[in-house]
């Protein structure tokens, strides 16, 4: 740090130990300037392919992006709220651009809910779908994972071995494969979403059942308990509380997924909002946008609240993403 | 019983226990009733049942196997005395194939040309109007029109250009087809008897009229209609079809074909230790150009394969990862010093700040991704500013997190000697909060590879665009498998060497608790 005017004369010992002192902050120092100068070099490599490659350079497109953003500006304010409600706009000229009404999904001869609501809704409850399966699925298979439950080797290494492939397969693939399959629609997002979460949720529990008290499934062994009976009333009741919260969290990322699913074919907003955003309908894309905000940040909001009075701050020290 | 009378008296002690409140006693089952109404919401919601019974299964199946296996579909055309063999164009066997699973008998036998057109596809008139200078009988079926034959040339030897009057000449009178082990077509110009397993079927054939098949045909065949066409499956080894005028056989075969070399390669069909001698010691291929080098460009350029342009795409997709987490860590490090409450005293800029770090998580890296590739085009730079701006508010919000959580003490002891305030976060926060940003980074790098692949469908560029496009043609799902087998080993890599170095990082408890 700072260096003091005053030195004092160190004896022998005291000069090894400067020395070796001196060494090691050298190597440090030689580390982290080697480490900062590959970032420099790698960052900068990746910036120049990337420009290299992309189909507009980004200098001759920084433009297009300000020219872009001042397309998105709806004519006024209040068209954003009309697409929203699915209003007649005064605007209405006939083309897509101005229907809104057109979309109104109606229960009854007056009662009707605004499209872009309903397109939310299949979104959430294709998260909600794929979120229910995964956690399903995935708290089946994480008792077989787990070290201290499921002694069979080979039985533990196939189960976690599969469940790493579920987790990193491209969902895309999943999603395109069906889509070729079922033609479009919300189920291949279901499944694509569905697949991956049981990959996700099954690691993150089983990683729970692991460092689980295991007194009380000693207990039921020592009384008889079967495998079954000493999973069910042993182990469950200590880490649902934390299975809710990993899979509240995964909820989270789910629906912000299957919006990304149905931008390529899923169904629900995600497919909305990329035809909007590719035609330019500045008031129907705001609209979107407005509306898949509050809806994540309503989720966040939701699922942190709940995860909270389950299982306390725990449930929010860094590990937290997944 | 004493164990009885015991447990009736430890059941009588705590009560609170073995007679639980009716509430309690019920929440499970309530929770459980909800989740099964609600699947059946769903189901009825997005109708489900309609939608797996309306799904093509059947071509599921063939998609499935064209992941790891490909086809080869020669068709026999049936003449008056004769067959005509062709190979799709684009076949994997190359120009000339004569594999060893087709066996063909040939005889001299008088061939009267068909200028009249019997035959649904007479060609004979196609290579005329072209001018073409073919050198084959050009019996041959739409190939003709694209460009020279390719295909059962090599059977027929030349044909003398005699419209009307019937020549002799040696033609092939019987092909057998062995498709796997148990299953084997013979064809025969007016008769194709079809065995599997043992059992076979004879179908005489009606030229252009129809397929007259026994009334009991077994299950692996089958005839919509007495006369109509008939299609006998073999399993995964192939299947045939036998229509009144020719007979389409598919053969499949396990593996990736022309993997390394496509065939317009001269490296193409040969084996592995002749391609390695070539490399090494041969004689040059083409004068201008060492061997290796030929070998290597003719592998990058495969055209079934495309190995260059799907590296490049995979590259792409790992740049926009690595580009956008890092300046993401970039931006936000600073900025969540300003946010954090205990580090920035001023209460404006913090809600702001962390107001501006929700915002920008909220909105989707879907929208950051759509929206910016409509500024910047397809490619990897809106990948990276999707990446960039959704990862800067995850980075801000978790940065200002553990700011706000650190241990005053140290930094109390640093600025109690009088320390400027960059010297206190500097020895006073960083060494604290270091490993935990880095590891924090490393954990989103690994997790913006799998993101960047699907943000690429929705036209940020890289391999997920490529994935999607060959998904789309619904017939190179083997080039999927490939890229999806790429991405897998680029994931596993990476989530290695993420964990590794976060196991450095926090010592290996924390290190491996994700």
């Amino acid at each position: 740090m700072t260096t003091t005017t005053h030195r004092p004369v160190l004896s022998e010992a005291g000069q090894t130990v400067e020395r070796h002192f001196r060494m090691l902050a050298g190597r440090k120092r030689l580390y982290t300037i080697g480490g900062i100068l590959f970032m420099v070099l790698a960052m900068g490599g990746s910036l120049w392919f990337a420009n290299e490659s992309n189909a507009g350079k980004f200098f001759d497109r920084l433009p297009y992006l300000f020219d872009f953003v001042g397309q998105m500006v709806p004519r006024d304010g209040m068209e954003i709220w009309r697409a929203m409600f699915d209003l007649p706009s005064p605007y209405d000229d006939g083309s897509l651009k101005y229907n809104y009404p057109d979309g109104r999904i109606y229960f009854t001869q007056s009662l009707y809910m605004p499209e872009y609501f309903y397109k939310m809704l299949e979104t959430i409850n294709i998260a909600l779908v794929a979120t229910l399966i995964g956690f399903g699925l995935g708290f089946v298979l994480c008792f077989l994972a787990a070290s201290n439950l499921m002694t069979r080797r080979w039985l533990r290494f196939f189960v976690r071995r599969f469940m790493e492939i579920l987790r990193a397969f491209p969902e895309i693939v999943i999603a395109g494969f069906f889509l070729a399959i079922f033609s479009l629609g919300a189920v291949p997002a279901i499944i694509a979403v569905a697949v991956h979460t049981i990959g996700a949720l099954g690691k993150m529990f089983f990683e729970v059942v692991e460092n689980a008290d295991l007194k009380a499934e000693e207990g039921l062994r020592a009384a008889g308990g079967n495998w079954v009976e000493r999973v069910w009333f042993g182990v469950v009741p200590q880490v649902l509380p934390n299975f809710l919260s990993y899979g509240l969290l995964r909820l989270e990322i789910n629906v912000r997924a299957s919006t990304i699913i149905g931008a390529v074919g899923g169904g629900g907003i995600g497919e909305t909002l990329r035809l909007s955003i590719s035609q330019t309908h500045e008031a129907k894309t705001l609209a979107i946008i407005l509306l898949l905000f509050c809806t994540i940040v309503a989720v966040d909001q939701f699922s942190a609240w709940l995860r909270r009075r389950l299982v306390g701050n725990q449930a929010f020290e860094f590990g937290r993403g997944a | 019983m004493s164990i009885a009378h015991d447990i009736d008296g430890i059941t009588a002690r705590h009560p609170e226990i073995f007679a639980r409140s009716l509430r309690k006693r019920l929440t499970g089952w309530l929770v459980g009733a909800g989740i099964v109404a609600y699947l059946v919401f769903a189901w009825w919601f997005f109708s489900i049942g309609a939608v797996l019974s309306g799904g093509n299964w059947g071509i599921a199946g063939s998609y499935l196997a064209d992941w790891v296996s490909y086809e080869v579909r020669p068709d026999f055309d049936l003449k008056d005395n004769h067959l005509e063999i062709s190979y799709p164009r684009f076949s994997p066997l190359g120009a000339n194939p004569e594999p060893g699973w087709v066996s063909l008998k040939s005889q001299t036998v008088e061939i009267r040309s068909e200028s009249k057109a019997v035959d649904t596809d007479g060609a004979t008139s196609g290579a005329g109007f072209l001018g073409s200078l073919d050198d084959g009988g050009s019996q041959d079926d739409t190939d003709s029109f694209l460009g020279p034959v390719a295909g059962a040339d090599s059977e027929a030897p030349p044909q003398t250009e005699s419209e009307t009057v019937a020549s002799k000449r040696e033609a092939v009178v019987e092909a057998s087809v062995e498709v796997g082990a148990a299953g084997r077509v013979d064809i025969l110009p007016d008769l194709v008897r079809v065995t599997r397993d043992g059992e076979t079927i004879v179908l005489e054939i009606d030229r252009g009229t129809g397929v007259i098949a026994p009334a009991d045909l077994p299950s692996w065949a089958s005839q919509r209609e007495p006369g109509a066409k008939v299609m006998a499956y073999f399993g995964f080894a192939g299947r045939a079809e036998i229509r009144d005028n020719k007979v389409k056989i598919s053969r499949r075969f396990l593996g990736w074909e022309n993997f390394f070399f496509d065939t317009r390669s001269p490296f193409w069909g040969r084996p592995g230790s002749e391609v390695a001698s070539l490399l090494l010691f041969g004689p040059r291929l083409q004068p201008d150009i060492s061997n290796a080098a030929l070998a290597f460009d003719n592998f990058v350029n495969n055209s079934e394969w495309q190995h260059g342009d799907v590296w490049l795409k995979l590259l792409q997709t790992i740049v926009m990862a690595f580009a956008g987490t890092v300046l993401a860590v970039i931006v936000a490090f600073p900025l969540s010093f300003a946010a954090a409450r205990n580090i920035y005293p001023s209460r404006i800029a913090n809600f702001a700040l962390k107001r501006l770090f929700d915002f920008l998580r909220c909105v989707d890296m879907l929208i950051w991704a759509l929206f910016f590739t409509r500024a910047f085009g397809p490619g990897p730079l809106a990948g990276i500013s999707a990446i960039f701006f959704t990862d800067t508010g995850t980075f801000g919000k978790l940065y200002s997190e553990t700011l706000e959580n650190i241990d005053d003490k140290q930094r109390e002891g640093v600025r109690s000697v009088g320390a400027s305030p960059v010297v206190v976060q500097r020895y006073g926060v960083l060494p604290q909060v270091l490993p935990v940003f880095l590891s924090q980074a490393l954990y989103f790098w690994e997790s913006n590879t799998r993101s960047a692949t699907i943000i690429g469908a929705v036209g940020a560029g890289g391999i997920g665009l490529k994935l999607w496009e060959a998904m789309r043609t619904n017939s190179d799902w083997e080039n999927v498998a490939y890229m999806v087998l790429l991405i897998l080993m680029v994931v596993f890599v990476f989530d290695t060497i993420s964990n590794m170095l976060r196991q450095r990082l926090m010592g290996r408890a924390s290190g491996s608790a994700h």
